[in-house]
């Protein structure tokens, strides 16, 4: 067994164990862990295939930004997991049959000679970012700027639906606080003492 | 000749492993060494800015106090919260050091002086850098404390709206360079101070270095361990070495956001006027001038408050970036290209 054998099963073992660990844990915050385990090992079995930018962007973005937010909102929600377990069992002739078709439909995938390509194959002489950016901006532009598209339209649905509706919060302006002035805030009255009386008090002292 | 010995009767494997295992020493323990020392000056500095003396007790002008803090640490006791969860408790500031020392890896000293030449080396430092909150968030989390956790979510909240940021500022080097390997951005830099990436990309070059700040949670966007609204954030429940891990991780954080500035706006080991000739020495001088930035802001600025920083960071830093980068992609289009390579 060579060395990156060893490496291929070494992640692979990683792989499969925290993602069924994903599944079979009680805690739904430790569910969120191994899910970030399982991501980070898949990154290294990319980078065994000399995918680097994949691998990095998949660090990058699932585990950087993607379950950072999914672990957000995990914790700060009560989940009752033995609520949700509730009924198991009634379920389960429904999903082991939706799971068995899931199965076949993999395995009818995975059996297109596509698929079985060599998987070590020797690296691009270009830089992988290179090539992946060379092919998005040329063979696959329209994609790619639909994709991008999609992505906008996402972004701004997401805002608009927090925004709509009555302002609830009641925080203020930042323009407004920042333009304030000494004269809004500071009111100098005159108490209307009589001056001379200081004077004789400064003069005594 | 003995060590060459050595290497050659081990299989492969190990001696290659070994080999590894002895460059990563050969960064990690100076690393170490200067992030104790930042310390002792950070104290220093911040003393003398406020009119005090620091640390000067222990050694000559007080120099050995960062290992009589370390000894101090090392010696007391870690205290597990009860009902906290023990492995993860444990875990997290492994989490948090461990990316801030594996980031080092595609670091160039010099221009053959790198552990790893990969291609993609400054999305690799962006991917460790964004592993780094999740040292937080278990941290928060795992104390079972209030504290502890409002701080961790504050943290974690800072952290992944100023990368965002501080990402865009990269694609603005990166325009620049051509390139995403560290050392070929050094080299696109040379031929004295006025082909340095922070001319062309002054703005980016502020703004990268303020989400640094942001990144690292030091003041003024300490809010994440503001003393005085929640005690000491994340960390609060730790003690001890683990503590201290947090604190180093910390510190080694620093050490690499202003050696990423360095390389990427500064000319890394690149000097600044011809005569002199290059070397790790301007690396280190460039990054200990940024490195006093931080004790500075630290002694100067009064701690933001929580929504200034998001509004800072999403309101005001992400459209000037992004009006950079599309400012620069047009200007390449113009005779004045030359500016901006």
């Amino acid at each position: 067994m060579d060395y990156s054998s060893v490496v291929f099963y070494f992640f692979s073992f990683i792989l499969l164990f925290s993602a069924i660990k994903v599944i079979t844990s009680k805690n739904p915050i430790l569910s969120a862990l191994f899910l970030v385990l399982s991501f980070f090992s898949a990154a290294g079995l990319w980078l065994l295939l000399q995918a680097e930018f994949l691998a990095i962007a998949l660090v990058l973005v699932y585990v950087g930004a993607v379950m950072v937010l999914f672990l957000f909102v995990i914790m700060m929600i009560d989940i009752n997991t033995e609520v949700m377990k509730k009924g198991f069992w009634n379920y389960f002739p429904a999903i082991g049959f939706v799971s068995i078709i899931m199965l076949t439909e993999i395995i009818l995938v995975l059996n297109k000679p596509f698929f079985k390509t060599p998987a070590l194959f020797k690296a691009p002489i270009k830089s992988n970012t290179d090539a992946i950016g060379e092919v998005l901006y040329s063979d696959y532009i329209l994609p790619f700027e639909i994709a991008a598209i999609i992505l906008l339209v996402a972004i701004i649905a997401a805002i608009a639906l927090t925004l709509r509706g009555k302002k609830m919060h009641k925080g203020i302006d930042p323009a407004i606080q920042i333009s304030v002035k000494k004269s809004d805030r500071l009111k100098m009255v005159d108490m209307g003492i009589n001056k001379t009386k200081i004077k004789k008090r400064v003069k005594r002292s | 000749m003995l060590m060459e010995n050595i290497f050659t009767q081990l299989p492969e494997i190990f001696s290659t492993t070994l080999w590894t295992i002895l460059k990563i020493m050969a960064i990690v323990i100076p690393l170490m060494i200067s992030v104790a020392y930042l310390t002792y000056f950070e104290r220093r500095v911040i003393g003398f800015m406020q009119g005090r003396l620091g640390p000067n007790r222990v050694g000559y002008f007080g120099l050995l106090q960062p290992i009589a803090d370390a000894l101090k640490l090392m010696f007391k006791e870690i205290i597990h919260p009860t009902k906290s969860n023990n492995f993860l408790f444990l875990l997290a500031p492994v989490l948090t050091i461990a990316p801030a020392f594996a980031a080092w890896a595609v670091i160039p000293f010099d221009a053959e002086l790198v552990l790893s030449d990969i291609n993609a080396g400054l999305l690799y430092v962006l991917a460790m850098t964004s592993i780094a909150v999740y040292g937080v968030i278990i941290a928060g989390w795992a104390s079972n404390s209030k504290y502890a956790f409002l701080g961790s979510l504050r943290s974690a909240a800072q952290i992944v709206s100023y990368e965002i940021a501080m990402g865009f500022t990269l694609v603005g080097v990166l325009m620049c360079a051509n390139s995403l390997n560290l050392g070929e951005i050094v080299i696109g830099q040379s031929g004295g101070i006025l082909q340095w990436y922070i001319w062309p990309l002054f703005p980016l070059f502020i703004i990268y270095f303020i989400s640094a700040v942001a990144e690292t949670n030091r003041a003024p966007f300490d809010v994440a361990e503001g003393e005085s609204e929640i005690v000491a954030g994340f960390h609060v429940e730790y003690s001890g070495m683990a503590f201290a891990v947090f604190f180093l991780a910390e510190y080694a954080n620093m050490i690499l956001v202003s050696m990423l500035a360095a390389l990427m706006f500064l000319g890394g080991w690149l000097s600044p006027f011809d005569f002199f000739p290059d070397g790790i020495v301007w690396l280190l001088l460039k990054v200990a001038f940024l490195l006093f930035f931080f004790l500075w802001f630290r002694a100067t600025f009064p701690r933001y408050r929580y929504d200034q920083i998001m509004r800072l960071g999403w309101k005001i830093f992400i459209p000037i970036t992004i009006f950079w980068i599309i400012f620069v992609g047009f200007m390449m289009q113009t005779p004045y290209r030359e500016m901006f390579h």
